[in-house]
């Protein structure tokens, strides 16, 4: 696993994972595998993040059972006249805006598998993901909303809806074959991510070289390899 | 007798432009990525651009929206000076109010609009300034051009006060800056459409930049030759920078760069940069005061009208 060491030695195998995701199948799961996955997942973005980090409502019951698997998504879904729900699309959203919760939501909520868009850097994942076991599978695209909805078998539960609206409530999907994703985040604390950065870094010094200072520079001008995730 | 174009009409087709832009992406667009995609040598990326090219697929044949994230729906008209409206103006934005409300729970959309500072949501993307409907007019015309664009994403716009001095050398470091920052691990959602509004006072260039992204379709090139040549030499650029699609090393950073410019200040040259996402929705109808209604997917918002520099 260790042998990953540039972009070129990612072997894009592919994997089906089952939620809830065993320990076994996350520790097996190498930067760039593409996954597909089976079974219960829920999304959670800042509207329920609040409520079960900040004022420490915990999950819905039962919930923590049923699937590991946090979704950072709001979907484009309508509840309909008869009271059901219509949901076409789903797609994440940045999840580097979660950072400083996700430890504590690690704690509270029981999830081991994030699945988000951008990921996030390797000091969050080893602060934050490794001691708690969890791993940080990335959206592609991004923008795969109608590949990802097509395989919404089922919106099993909606919480917080009146209270959060559509965007932000959590909804409990039941999918068939969702994916694919990248493995972005593994179980040791690497990126992928991080990994395409150091190559593009290597060739922006060459970029810059050829291009002009700013005749007035702007306060807290950043330098080209800054990470700004 | 001028004939009113009637806005049960107006309203109708605003439903339906909203469903294609959400679900449709324009031709001229995806042959764009395609091309990048036969052009992109890194493996990940590659892999990127032959997904979305399937889901583009698959969006249209479930009539379904491409990206969950389906953007900020709004209106541009191209209002033909003799063209008359059934009850006025205010009829016309009544309708796309409702149009974008409806079509909200009918396709469904996201309801994305939020009030910024409490967070409440009307659940239906209508809400204080929410569609922003954006006029422009055109002689001999008795017509209306209406388009949609649901632009998401939060990432990829910038804005900078440069000089004078700094001259095309600085743009093109501007242009850089931001490719890079909004490139690196894709929150850009690249390959994009890339609009460059220079000149004007700071909201005429960011706007400018905005029309440049969303409403010009791949391929089209500035009448200027020397800003069409400056528009092919940035897209080279950006994709020699090295990021390819979600910010795998790569090719594939820029499908097309369009430039507009505005007279400014003898002092400054203020520029705004758009990015225009791997979902660039955009759809457009001509309504004509008999009924007539014709759907295309270029909205033909820059015209020689609109660029004028002279008095007439
Ligand atoms: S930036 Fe565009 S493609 Fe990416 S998630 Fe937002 S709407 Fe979708």
């Amino acid at each position: 696993m260790s042998a990953i060491a540039r972009l070129d030695d990612v072997a894009m195998d592919v994997v089906h994972l089952t939620a809830p995701v065993s320990d076994a199948d996350i520790a097996q799961l190498k930067l760039g595998d593409v996954v597909y996955l089976d079974g219960l997942l829920y999304t959670a973005r800042e509207g329920v993040y609040r409520k079960v980090v900040d004022e420490g409502r915990g999950l819905p019951a039962g919930l923590a059972a049923m699937t590991n698997v946090n979704f950072h998504c709001s979907p484009a879904a309508a509840v309909r006249a008869d009271g059901s729900y219509a949901m076409e699309a789903v797609t994440a959203t940045a999840s580097f805006r979660f950072g400083k919760s996700m430890s504590r939501w690690f704690a509270a909520s029981g999830a081991r598998v994030i699945v988000g868009k951008a990921g996030l850097t390797e000091l969050a994942y080893r602060e934050w993901f490794v001691p708690h076991g969890a791993i940080y599978l990335t959206t592609v695209g991004y923008g795969l909303g109608a590949t990802y909805g097509r395989a919404i078998k089922r919106v099993v539960d909606v919480h917080w809806l009146a209270e959060l609206g559509i965007a932000q409530a959590l909804w409990v999907l039941e999918v068939e074959r969702l994916g694919p994703f990248l493995v972005e985040g593994d179980r040791e604390g690497r990126s992928l991510f991080a990994l395409a950065n150091r190559e593009i870094n290597l060739r922006l010094g060459e970029i810059y070289a050829g291009l002009p200072r700013y005749a007035q520079s702007r306060i807290g001008e950043t330098t080209p390899e800054d990470e700004i995730v | 007798m001028i004939r009113p174009i009637p806005v049960k009409l107006i309203e109708d087709v605003a439903r339906e432009l909203t469903a294609r832009a959400a679900i449709d992406i324009p031709p001229d667009y995806r042959e764009g990525v395609r091309r990048a995609r036969d052009a992109e040598q890194n493996r990940l990326a590659r892999f990127v651009l032959d997904q979305m090219l399937e889901n583009w697929e698959i969006a249209s044949a479930d009539r379904r929206p491409m990206c969950a994230d389906t953007g900020l729906p709004r209106y541009y008209a191209r209002v033909g000076n003799e063209a008359v409206i059934e009850g006025g103006f205010v009829a016309l934005e009544r309708a796309l109010r409702r149009a974008t409300a409806e079509a909200t729970a009918a396709i469904p959309l996201r309801p994305n609009r939020v009030h910024p500072l409490t967070r409440a949501d009307h659940d239906n993307n209508v809400g204080a300034h929410a569609p922003e409907v954006t006029y422009a007019f055109e002689p001999g015309r008795d017509f209306i051009d209406l388009t949609t664009v649901h632009k998401g994403g939060l990432f990829g716009s910038d804005y900078r006060m440069l000089f004078p001095a700094d001259g095309v050398g600085g743009l093109k470091r501007f242009f850089v800056d931001t490719l890079v920052q909004f490139g690196k691990r894709g929150l850009a959602c690249q390959p994009a459409v890339m609009g460059v509004g220079i000149g004007g006072a700071k909201d005429t260039c960011v706007r400018l930049g905005k029309e440049a992204a969303c409403l010009r379709a791949v391929g089209s090139r500035n009448p200027d030759p020397a800003i069409a040549r400056l528009e092919e030499e940035l897209t080279a650029l950006g994709n020699y920078v090295g990021i390819g699609a979600m910010g795998f090393a790569g090719t594939s950073l820029v499908v097309a760069t369009h430039v507009e410019v505005a007279f400014t200040h003898t002092g400054g040259m203020p520029v705004g940069i758009h990015s225009f996402c791997l979902s660039s929705r955009r759809a457009t109808a001509r309504l004509h005061p008999d009924g007539r209604v014709e759907f295309r997917t270029d909205p033909e918002w820059f015209t020689d009208y609109y660029r004028r520099e002279t008095i007439e």
